[in-house]
């Protein structure tokens, strides 16, 4: 009789250690505050956080809210996608405008660009509009980068495959040059995916419109700091299934990996 | 046994293969500009290779063999010669010209089958014809049971056959191979020289290995151009004279050798020219 495969080679032992890290962290968390060691007018215990949840759903309807922003996310994220690759490929075909525009790029993409808000509420208003496109704002510069760093990487003997193939350009690009930047393009992606949901929760929380920014600006208001927390789950839950909906297409589009 | 050596590629197919040549490369002369001036890579090179033949060139690092494998393969131009496959003029990748590289090539992205089915997806061929025939070439460089596999599931040598069976896929009337087993072992490469064997005896096909390996030129091929260092000129073409088919045992019989020391002897002071010139470099601190 053969001896049962221990718990570490299962493919879900992953999974398991990283909830129960996370599990371990939030009981070290609980013993902190409860020792005095954190302060919980900072740190609220997590048993309160927990607690704070149903009443979080029920009186300040956080599945509304969630579902604004998530679809505010979903909308930048599709805009930055789209406009971003497509951004990348320019600066990849044409080498002139990537030697002028190449480091005005990279600069968009580490200058703090949530401070623009308030050019953005006077061109488009007080409405969810300004939140995407701060949220397309912030996260296009990185897919572009990435997109054009991972056309440029693609190895030349892969091009010369092509070539050997008689490739039309357009043959070279989807066949070879996209797939070959793939994972590249997708670190970008996650990148500004994260870029835009900080900066579409931030502008949430500045204009006081709308969605979860707006909801952890008021629980704060309020001094309601185990909402305030149990709301901030709700942002990571959004960027959770943002991030999970990026794996599944990257697994899609290139199952190999 | 007989090796006969002859100055240029245009002049020494033998009179039993007296047959129109499939692949004519004529006076070919490459030039690079580089900081010490223009260098000639490749200095009047003529060859020409029989259907069916297996043709190889060798010579030292430097000799310009990897040039002259970009200018048959229409990769690189700006050249003064001229490149004929069953006498049409080629400029640029030609159909005819199927190409498989030093470097790893496959693409991580596709399983095997489907690197394999890769130029017959271009041709436009129907899913399920295509895979039918790509099973076949599966099958030819034996790595059924892999299909489904990705590149990076295989070794290095599993990965060139890949690359191999996919060139063959698209049924070029010339095979031309950059040292493709370069980054081999030396067993490994031995038995991918049997599958090179077993396939061109099956196939038929014309193929021109470019190499800098003594031991697999002699065990491949028909005729071996030597090249001379820089700049790279035809040296002597050599015929070889032993019996196919073959497998990788006759690298342990007595013409073999023969063969290998008449090759070596005219390499070698090509390649300690490449070597005193590259050791000049480097004291000079130029590039090689």
């Amino acid at each position: 009789m053969s001896k049962p495969a221990p718990l570490t080679k299962s493919r879900y032992f992953p999974a398991i250690l990283g909830l129960g890290s996370f599990a371990a962290f939030v009981l070290v968390v609980e013993f902190l505050v409860y020792a005095d060691v954190l302060n919980r007018f900072i740190v609220p215990p997590p048993s309160e956080v927990l607690a704070a949840f149903p009443r979080v759903i029920m009186q300040e309807h956080v599945l509304s809210r969630f579902v604004l922003t998530a679809s505010e996310a979903l909308a930048a994220s599709v805009l930055v996608t789209i406009f971003g690759i497509a951004g990348g490929v320019l600066l990849y075909q044409f080498n002139l405008l990537r030697l002028a525009t190449e480091t005005w790029v990279a600069a968009v993409a580490a200058a703090p660009l949530v401070l623009m808000y308030p050019l953005y509420l006077v061109i488009f208003g007080r409405n969810a509009t300004t939140i995407v496109m701060m949220g397309f704002t912030a996260g296009l510069a990185p897919i572009i980068l990435k997109t054009l760093e991972g056309l440029v990487g693609t190895r030349r003997v892969l091009i010369n495959v092509g070539k050997s193939f008689n490739l039309t350009r357009s043959q070279q690009f989807w066949k070879i040059l996209f797939p070959a930047a793939l994972p590249t393009i997708f670190v970008g992606m996650r990148l500004g995916l994260i870029f835009a949901l900080i900066n579409i929760v931030g502008v949430e929380y500045l204009i006081n419109f709308g969605g979860l920014g707006q909801l952890i600006n008021e629980l704060a208001e309020r001094f309601d700091l185990a909402g305030t927390y149990a709301a901030i789950c709700f942002v990571i839950l959004v960027s959770i299934i943002v991030f999970m909906l990026t794996e599944r297409l990257e697994r899609w589009l290139r199952p190999a990996g | 046994m007989a090796v006969v050596a002859m100055p240029t590629g245009r002049d020494s197919v033998p009179a039993a293969r007296a047959a129109e040549p499939i692949l004519t490369v004529d006076g070919i002369v490459k030039r690079f500009e580089t900081p010490d001036g223009v260098l000639t890579a490749v200095d009047d090179v003529s060859l020409s290779v029989l259907p069916g033949e297996f043709f190889s060139v060798i010579g030292p690092s430097g000799c310009g063999k990897s040039t002259l494998f970009n200018i048959i393969g229409g990769l690189l131009d700006g050249y003064d010669g001229s490149v004929r496959v069953a006498g049409e003029l080629v400029h640029g990748p030609h159909p005819s010209i199927g190409m498989i590289f030093q470097e790893e090539s496959t693409f991580p992205w596709r399983s095997v089958i489907d690197n394999i089915a890769f130029p017959l997806e271009i041709a436009g061929l129907p899913k399920t014809e295509r895979y039918d025939r790509a099973r076949h070439f599966v099958a030819l460089v034996g790595l059924d049971g892999f299909e489904r596999r990705f590149p990076a599931e295989l070794s290095g040598g599993m990965r060139q056959r890949v690359s191999m069976a996919r060139t063959l896929a698209a049924q070029p009337k010339i095979m031309l191979m950059d040292e493709p087993f370069a980054a081999l072992d030396e067993q490994t490469r031995l038995l991918l020289g049997d599958k090179v064997l077993q396939i061109q005896q099956e196939l038929k096909q014309t193929t021109l290995l470019i190499t800098h390996n003594i031991t697999e030129a002699v065990q491949l091929s028909d005729r071996i151009m030597v090249m001379t260092y820089r700049p790279g000129k035809v040296k002597r073409i050599v015929d070889i004279d032993l019996p196919r088919p073959r497998t990788s045992e006759i690298v342990s019989s007595e013409a073999f050798g023969r063969y290998v020391a008449q090759i070596w002897n005219d390499l070698r002071e090509e390649a300690t020219r490449g070597m005193h010139d590259d050791e000049s470099r480097k004291r000079r601190g130029a590039p090689s």
